[in-house]
């Protein structure tokens, strides 16, 4: 008895699934091409321009009339034989540059595209000064440099002392 | 001292990106300017609202200043804009609109019920001239010059204090 109930439900659910299903489906029309290739650009081209009326969203995945007429113009001027170039053109010439995702890079945008690269070029050669600077001080305080020989041998004198007999001292207080 | 100059560089850079983020803040992220702003009017053939057999192009917007606004009747801010555009049309000014993916009868009746500001409402069922305008929604308005070259775009509701503040001193701006 419960597994025929629960078979019923089903049987009454099972229309609303498919048809939510069909629903979603519904709001983008499929476009048909001949060729595969074309088929593969208006699946790029759709994703690449951005829907105006949207904040963000491709007019691939949206469902706003505007989108809808996009994707129309897109597959027509496919159809016509037009480059990806030729599309995007047409619609920027339109909708302005918010129709890319992607600014174009030109004259307009180079500040834009190369910032990113030139704060990191300048990170870099703030690091690189902090490393060289950073060395010349070790070296400096290495002892290798502005010692005269009669130094040197006084130093390492002091320091082989200090390492042999001097443990949990800190400070020897040799005279000269 | 310099040396601790040096150090408040970050803190400058951080200040600055603040003052951008935070007039970002105020800024409206639909309002774009129009892409055909100082380009010529686009071309078009579309019949008038009134009369199927009445057909015009874009010699109509030669001559002298036009405001051309895109509406329809499906569209609620359209109904709320028209008290503006019937003063624009007292004040003098030439308005044509572009009835826009609407039906003929809707359109009409709008006209009927909301009263008609413009010389000539153009007939764009299939939204066309919209679509080479760069029209995402309704309302919209073009000012057109008198050599048919858009000069300033007006996206969305006109309001009362926009017909005084922007639209009359536009409009006189371009006037030959």
């Amino acid at each position: 008895m419960a597994a025929m109930t629960r078979r019923l439900l089903l049987i009454c659910l099972l229309p609303i699934v498919v048809l939510a299903g069909t629903k979603a489906f519904a709001a983008i029309e499929v476009q048909d091409f001949d060729d595969p290739a074309l088929m593969q650009r208006y699946e790029d081209l759709t994703t690449r321009l951005r829907c105006p009326k949207c904040q963000n969203e491709s007019i691939g995945a949206s469902n706003s009339p505007i989108a809808a007429d996009m994707r129309a113009r897109v597959a027509a001027l496919l159809r016509d034989g037009q480059s990806d170039r030729q599309i995007e053109n047409a619609m920027v010439s339109r909708f302005g540059d918010y129709a890319l995702y992607d600014p174009r890079l030109e004259a307009r945008t180079w500040l834009l595209w190369g910032l990113p690269f030139g704060l990191v070029a300048i990170g870099a050669g703030v690091v690189a000064g902090f490393v060289l600077r950073r060395r010349r001080l070790e070296d400096r305080e290495s002892g290798s440099v502005g010692l005269d020989e009669h130094e040197r041998r006084r130093l390492e004198a002091l320091t082989s002392r200090h390492a042999a007999g001097s443990h949990g001292r800190r400070n020897d207080g040799e005279a000269p | 001292m310099r040396r601790r100059l040096l150090l408040l560089i970050p803190l400058l850079l951080f200040a600055v990106l603040v003052v951008f983020l935070y007039r970002g803040l105020a800024k409206d992220p639909a309002a774009r300017d129009s892409a055909l702003l100082a380009r010529e009017f686009p071309a078009f053939n579309l019949a008038t609202l009134d009369d199927p057999d009445r057909t015009l192009d874009r010699s109509l917007l030669e001559g002298q200043v036009t405001l051309v606004n895109v509406w329809g009747e499906w569209c609620p801010t359209c109904k709320q804009e028209m008290p503006q555009l019937l003063a624009l049309a007292e004040r003098g000014v030439r308005l044509v609109g572009v009835d826009y993916k609407d039906t003929r009868e809707n359109g009409l009746q709008f006209l009927d019920e909301f009263g008609n500001p413009f010389e000539v409402s153009l007939f764009d069922p299939d939204g066309t001239l919209g679509f080479d305008l760069g029209v995402y929604g309704a309302p919209e308005s073009f000012l057109v010059d008198a050599e048919g070259v858009i000069r300033y775009h007006h996206t969305g509701y006109i309001t009362p204090q926009d017909v005084e503040d922007v639209i009359l001193p536009e409009v006189k701006k371009w006037q030959p």
